[in-house]
This record gives structure tokens, C-alpha cells and sequence, in this order.
């Protein structure tokens, strides 16, 4: 790996926090410093420049072949190109300078800053190889606020990420209380089991939530997190609440004073997510607290 | 929402400029289309129901998008021959069989050869192709009524000064427009594109190629279709890196070849003669804000649709106001920095440029000079890297021994110089040769080393040859794995 700045990265050791301009990137630099501290892991802030060249920028009807019109064309077309890209690395070198400095100020932290050329999703799972956790805001500066979109970057990166995505809300606050939402698949157990091994949840109150009817297979997963939970010396408590998933979880969230909700990313396939919904897309669209995707 | 998924922004990422973009290609389209069928032979509306396919099938099968495929001079230029002798329908059938080679070319990923033609050989291409579309309109002017020249004149005037006034109109459009207006209001009496041959009135249909299928019929058109498929893929990948680097977004060659494929059998089913990337379409399409395939299908359906309902209009457009377009198609083709580059550059770039340029104008067959360019260039690289080759000797302590170094390449064309690197007038007990930083890199290399072995021991000298292993362990790329760890274990005794 060339220019991450930071010399020999161990595999899946850092957490890489990506910002860009938006309103967003404050409470991921501290989300990400929080975790960083917590994981005693290495930060390094990633701002991606995405030129997008399948847009055009000027346009010039007139359909007429001068002497040298490829040539000229191609002059025209690169300086074009320079001049923009020169101003979105100055911007994105400041941008990420002053998170850094303010980083290193508020938690004594020394994030390395990378900037790089390409999409935000082709970057990302490029770099995935060196990463523990990623950061990201829940919409980017070119996201529609008036529609309560997620940013249109955000849902393409948590389906082609094969590692841990923290996804942060606007205002990061200190957390305290945490919610598992649990629905007993092999990938929601690898989840617990992860959340019970990494010291990134340590001294945090955490809240088991099932959504399902009252039976004994739903009693007996429970018991089996809280044991599993309680093992690793956290503090747990458990609960079953009947009802539609994506509205429950979002109303526990805001009701319980939860500040961080973990979640498997995107259990249905594709296709039957277009018919049916998905709970992932909807609770980061709706919960106004970081959500913790797990893969 | 903006179409986040990488198809999606190839047709709707820029929306708006495509579609502009689409009109201007469609209208500097409809004089080429018809001027590359009188070049073949055919009816108008043969060029035009090609350019219509070729374009809306490329839109969707093609590997780069944003580039403007239909009928060309270049493989119209082909065509005549077999349009002469045996008619329309062998050029639809050719068309076809053209189509089928192209798919075959992309499976095989032949798209890779590119990078075995030179940039002085697709100078050459281009420079070609732009004397012979130039050469094709002088029919037109030579024994004709002095208006034809005014008209012509003044139609370059158009397109060459209307841009300084005004970039938002397309300046051919201007041109044709005007002349046609001045044409019927004067009555002038010159040739029109009605006079070519038969336009489009109906949406084109689908039929079979009228032919006898049988292999007589495949070894009239084989030959022809051959020539065909490369030529447009030559110039489809060429056409595709000149888009890649004016847009710096990548594309893939191998679907091109495919889909370029697809588009001709579509177009031979549609009663279209073969095309493929258009050069100067494409700049104008990139220069008019066109970056995704919808642009490419704008073109192509908005020609079809002009065409149709405006033929009554069409046909009245004289010949020489669609001169004075291909005129400019040719001096837009023209890289006239080649010219200015001849002094400067090294002599045997130039020679490969003017080489490629030369046979093709002469045999009017594209691949023909493009293999002349190709095959030079090999020659004189061949030649350069013989070059690359040191014989350093040192005498022994007591004179009778002699230790030769050689250092560099040896094949076929340095083995000569190989050889002459050695003394054999000089009397020696011993010759040591160290070939420890030789590459041997052929069978006569390996000929060279014995028979400079050989010389020496005729002599009465003992002869050691040193670091052979290093040396001939270049040899084994015939077994494909020099470059993999272990190759010089593998071809240790």
C-alpha cells in the first residue's frame, strides 16, 4: 500500500475513518477516535477524490473538425480536469488537516491522513485489507437532506465492505448504552460473539433486543447472548419485544437513551430486498444514533 | 436520485450533455453515412440504415462508451471491389460473416494484439484514412459546373467561420441547410443526394441477405469479411484509446471487439453495410459534452428518424455541401502534427508512419498498411535491440589466454554482430567466453555461441564457455514460464 502515510500497516489493524465535506465528518473523526482509543488501534482519515468523469463538463456544439481539433480537444479537456482536481486536493488536504489537528488536540491522537484518487467504494475495499473497523458518515455532502436519504455512497459501501462499518449520525455523543438487535442467525451469534471479544465495548451497558413472538427457540437464543455477553464480564440485559422489527428497533433506540445500535449488515439477498424492504437501509435511515454494522 | 450503479451511469450520468451531444453526432452523421455508401457503391439509405443499427446496438453492446460507431470510409473502402463485382446482397452476407468474425475476435480477447501496433503505425492509420476520404470526393469535383466549386467553397466557409460566431448550432447542419436553400432558389443544376441512389422511407426491416448459401458464396465474401473485421477493429480500438485518453475513464477493448460484432450482424440483418468507431464522430461527440452510451443511442435514433421523415428534404441536398462536411471529416482526421513531427522525430518512426501511409493509399486497403506498419516497425525494433550487445575481451597474464565478457542481447539479428565480436587471428591456448550477462534469446543465438566455439577449437584453443545456465535460461519462454521463480532450475541439465 503506497501513500497511506503510515509505514508497514499491520493487516486489519486500523480503523479508517472516510470524511468529506459534509456536515457529517465531525462525529466521524471522533466516533473513529473514540473507537481508535478504545481498539488502542491506529486512526488514519481517508478523503477521497472523485472526479467523475462520465459527466461532461463543458460543451462546445458547433460539430466542427478544426486542424488539430483531437489534440486541442485533449489540451482543452486536461486542463479542465487539472484546474478542478487542484482545488478538490487543496480543499480535501485542508479538510483533512484541520480534523486532524482537532483530533489530536481533544484525544492526544496522531491520525495519519490519506487522499486519493477514485471512487469512495473502490477505495475502500482496496484499502480493506489493512483495516479492523471502518468509519463513515450516514450521508455525504452531496446527499438531499429534504428526502432522509442515506447518502447514495453509504449503501453501495456496507455491500461491498467485508469488514466491521461504524456508521455515524450527525452529532456524535458520548456512549453509554448500547443495543444488539439480535434475530438469532448464524451471522447475528458471530456478532455477539464478536461484540463479547473486542474491547472496543468494555464498561458499556448493553441491551439484547429480539423482535419475534414468544417462543421457547427465541428464549433459549436469548439466554444463550446473555450468557455469552455476561461471560465476557459485560453488563447485559435482554429483551423480547413482539412487533415489525424495523419499527421496534427504531423506537427502542429512541426511547431506551440508546447511543450506539449494532446490527448484521443486509441479511436478505438482493432481489428480495427490492419486494420486501430492509431492515439495515431502513434503521439507518431512521436511528438518529452511530450504527454498528457487523459482517 | 443520480444512478449509482456503474451501468446506470454509463447511460444516465450525464444525461443532458449526452443527448445534445446525440443531435449534433446524428446531423454530422446523415452526410457521412450517405457519402461512405456512393463511396461503396451502394444506395444512401444502405449507409444510413447501417449507421442507424450500428450506432443504437453499440449503444448497448459496446466497451467504451461515449464512442460513436456506424458506417465508415474506412471499411467502405473495402467494400467496393465486391460490391462491383457481385452486388448489394454479398454485402449484406458479408456484412454478416464480418459481424461473426468480430464476436470470435473479442472471445479470443485479440484486443489485446493492439498493443503490438505502434503509435507511429496508428499515426499512419489516420493519416491514411484521411487522404483516402479525401480522395473519395474528388469525383465529385473534377468535370463539374464551376458552381459545384463556389458551393463547396463557401460551405467550408461556413463550417470553418460560423464557430467564431457561434458554438450553440452545429456549423455542418449551417452548411447543409444554407446550401440546400441557395440550391433550390437558384435552381441551380448540380447533382443532389437524390441522384446517388435510393434514400430511406420506411424503418428498415428485417430480411436475410439474398445469396445462395454454399461455400462458393463464403469464398467470394470470406476474403472480403477478413479484411472487414480487422479493419474495424483497428480502427474501433483505435477509435476507443483516443476516447479513453480524451475522457481519462478506461474501457473494455475485448466487449468492444464483441459488440462491434453484434452491431454488424444487426446491421447485415437490417439490410446495412458493415461499420465500425468513427474518429472524428467521436471527438465531435466528446467535444459536444457526449460521455455515456445514451449519447451514442441518441445519434443513432434521431439519424434514423430525421432521415425518414425528412427525405423529401434530404434528397434536395446538393452533393457538393456534403463534399465541403467530408472535407472537413478529413482534415479533422488528418493528425497534422505527424507532419510537423517528421523532422524532429527518429527516422524510423517516420519511415513506419509514411510506410503504413503509402501502402494503404496505394492498395486502398487499410489492414494492408497497417501489417506494413506493424512489420516495420517489428524490423527496426528487432534492429535496435541488436544493438544493445558488448563484447568486452581481456588478454591473460601470459598472453595466452584470452577472457571475452559479453554482455546483452543476442537473437537472430545481433548474432551476426555476435560472431564478428570475437578474434580469431589471434593464437590462444585457452579462450574463456563468460555469457553470464548475455540473453541468448533464440536458436540463433545458441547457433552463434557454437559456431564462435567452433572457430576457436579448429584453432587448436580450448574453448570454456561460462554462465550459460544465466544466459540460455532466456530460451525457455518457449515453455512460457521465464518469467515464473524456478525457470532456470527447470532448465538445468
Amino acid at each position: 500500500m503506497t501513500g497511506t502515510g503510515q509505514a508497514g500497516t499491520a493487516a486489519h489493524a486500523q480503523v479508517l475513518a472516510a470524511v468529506d465535506a459534509s456536515a457529517y465528518s465531525e462525529s466521524v473523526g471522533h466516533l473513529a477516535a473514540w473507537a481508535a482509543t478504545r481498539l488502542d488501534a491506529p486512526l488514519e482519515l481517508l478523503h477521497v477524490l472523485d472526479r467523475h468523469p462520465e459527466r461532461a463538463p463543458a460543451m462546445d456544439l458547433s460539430g466542427s473538425l478544426d486542424l488539430g481539433a483531437k489534440s486541442a480537444l485533449l489540451a482543452q479537456l486536461a486542463a479542465l480536469d487539472e484546474e478542478r482536481s487542484r482545488l478538490a486536493r487543496q480543499r480535501g488536504r485542508a479538510l483533512l488537516d484541520g480534523l486532524a489537528a482537532r483530533l489530536r488536540a481533544h484525544y492526544g491522537l496522531e491520525p495519519a491522513t490519506t487522499l486519493r484518487n477514485g471512487s469512495l467504494v473502490d477505495t475502500l475495499t482496496g484499502l480493506e485489507q489493512q483495516v479492523r473497523l471502518f468509519v463513515i458518515g450516514n450521508r455525504g455532502e452531496h446527499a438531499d437532506f429534504a428526502r432522509g436519504h442515506l447518502g447514495s455512497q453509504l449503501e453501495r459501501v456496507v455491500r461491498a465492505v467485508h469488514r466491521p462499518l461504524l456508521v455515524a449520525s450527525r452529532q456524535f455523543a458520548q456512549i453509554g448504552r448500547m443495543l444488539i438487535a439480535f434475530d438469532n442467525s448464524p451471522s447475528a451469534r458471530k456478532g455477539v460473539a464478536m461484540v463479547a471479544d473486542s474491547p472496543l465495548f468494555a464498561g458499556l451497558a448493553i441491551q439484547v433486543l429480539t423482535v419475534s413472538a414468544d417462543n421457547d427457540a427465541a428464549r433459549a437464543a436469548l439466554d444463550w447472548a446473555r450468557e455469552r455477553l455476561a461471560r465476557a464480564g459485560l453488563d447485559v440485559s435482554v429483551q423480547r419485544l413482539p412487533g415489525d422489527p424495523d419499527q421496534v428497533i427504531a423506537a427502542q433506540v429512541d426511547q431506551g437513551g440508546i447511543d450506539l445500535l449494532v446490527m448484521g449488515a443486509y441479511g436478505h439477498s438482493r432481489i428480495r430486498r427490492l419486494i420486501v424492504g430492509s431492515t439495515t437501509t431502513t434503521l439507518l435511515r431512521t436511528c438518529r444514533v452511530p450504527v454498528l454494522l457487523l459482517r | 436520485m443520480k444512478p449509482t450503479t456503474r451501468l446506470g451511469q454509463e447511460w444516465f450520468g450525464n444525461v443532458r450533455g449526452d443527448v445534445l451531444a446525440g443531435l449534433v453526432v446524428a446531423l454530422a452523421l446523415i452526410p457521412e453515412a450517405i457519402a461512405f455508401s456512393i463511396i461503396a457503391g451502394v444506395d444512401p439509405k444502405v449507409g444510413l440504415y447501417a449507421s442507424f443499427c450500428i450506432a443504437v446496438v453499440i449503444a448497448f453492446t459496446g466497451g467504451r462508451p461515449g464512442m460513436i460507431s456506424a458506417a465508415t470510409g474506412a471499411m467502405a473502402l473495402v467494400m467496393v471491389g465486391l460490391v462491383k463485382d457481385h452486388g448489394l446482397q454479398y454485402l449484406l452476407a458479408a456484412t454478416l460473416l464480418t459481424g461473426v468474425l468480430q464476436i470470435i475476435a473479442g472471445a479470443l480477447k485479440l484486443g489485446a494484439l493492439m498493443r503490438f501496433v505502434s503509435r507511429s503505425v496508428i499515426t499512419g492509420f489516420v493519416n491514411a484514412l484521411a487522404i483516402l476520404i479525401f480522395m473519395a470526393q474528388l469525383p465529385e469535383l473534377i468535370g463539374v459546373p464551376w458552381s459545384v466549386y463556389v458551393m463547396t467553397a463557401a460551405g467550408l466557409a461556413i463550417i470553418y467561420l460560423l464557430p467564431r460566431l457561434t458554438r450553440a448550432v452545429p456549423s455542418p447542419l449551417v452548411a447543409i441547410v444554407l446550401l440546400t436553400a441557395v440550391a433550390i432558389m437558384l435552381g441551380l443544376d448540380i447533382r443532389t443526394v437524390g441522384d446517388m441512389g435510393e434514400l430511406p422511407d420506411s424503418l428498415p426491416v428485417f430480411l436475410l441477405p439474398d445469396v445462395p448459401w454454399n461455400l462458393e458464396t463464403l469464398a467470394i465474401i470470406f476474403p472480403v469479411s477478413a479484411t472487414l473485421a480487422v479493419v474495424g477493429l483497428l480502427e474501433s480500438l483505435l477509435t476507443a484509446q483516443i476516447v479513453d485518453d480524451l475522457t481519462d475513464t478506461p474501457s473494455d477493448k475485448n466487449r468492444e471487439c464483441a459488440g462491434q460484432g453484434v452491431a454488424n450482424i444487426a446491421a447485415g440483418f437490417m439490410g446495412g453495410m458493415a461499420g465500425c468507431a468513427m474518429i472524428g464522430q467521436s471527438v465531435i461527440n466528446v467535444k459536444s459534452g457526449g460521455r455515456g452510451r445514451l449519447s451514442t443511442f441518441v445519434a443513432g435514433a434521431v439519424l434514423l428518424v430525421m432521415v425518414v421523415f425528412a427525405g423529401p428534404w434530404v434528397e434536395q441536398i446538393p452533393m457538393a455541401a456534403l463534399v465541403a462536411v467530408m472535407i472537413m471529416v478529413s482534415i479533422g482526421t488528418f493528425s497534422w502534427s505527424s507532419i510537423r513531427n517528421l523532422g524532429s522525430y527518429p527516422k524510423t518512426s517516420s519511415i513506419v508512419m509514411i510506410g503504413t501511409v503509402l501502402v494503404t493509399v496505394f492498395t486502398h486497403d487499410l489492414a494492408k498498411g497497417v501489417l506494413t506498419g506493424v512489420l516495420l516497425s517489428a524490423l527496426f525494433f528487432a534492429r535496435k535491440v541488436g544493438q544493445v550487445l558488448h563484447i568486452d575481451s581481456q588478454a591473460g597474464a601470459d598472453g595466452r589466454s584470452r577472457r571475452y565478457t559479453v554482455t546483452g542481447q543476442v537473437f537472430f539479428a545481433s548474432a551476426d554482430a555476435f560472431v564478428a565480436g570475437f578474434d580469431f587471428r589471434q593464437t590462444l591456448d585457452t579462450v574463456v567466453i563468460d555469457v553470464g550477462d548475455a540473453r541468448l534469446w533464440d536458436l540463433s543465438a545458441v547457433g552463434a555461441l557454437d559456431k564462435v566455439v567452433l572457430k576457436f577449437r579448429r584453432q587448436g584453443t580450448a574453448v570454456e564457455v561460462i554462465g550459460m545456465d544465466a544466459a540460455s535460461s532466456t530460451l525457455v519462454d518457449r515453455l512460457g514460464v521465464h518469467d515464473k521463480p524456478g525457470a532456470e532450475r527447470l532448465m538445468a541439465p
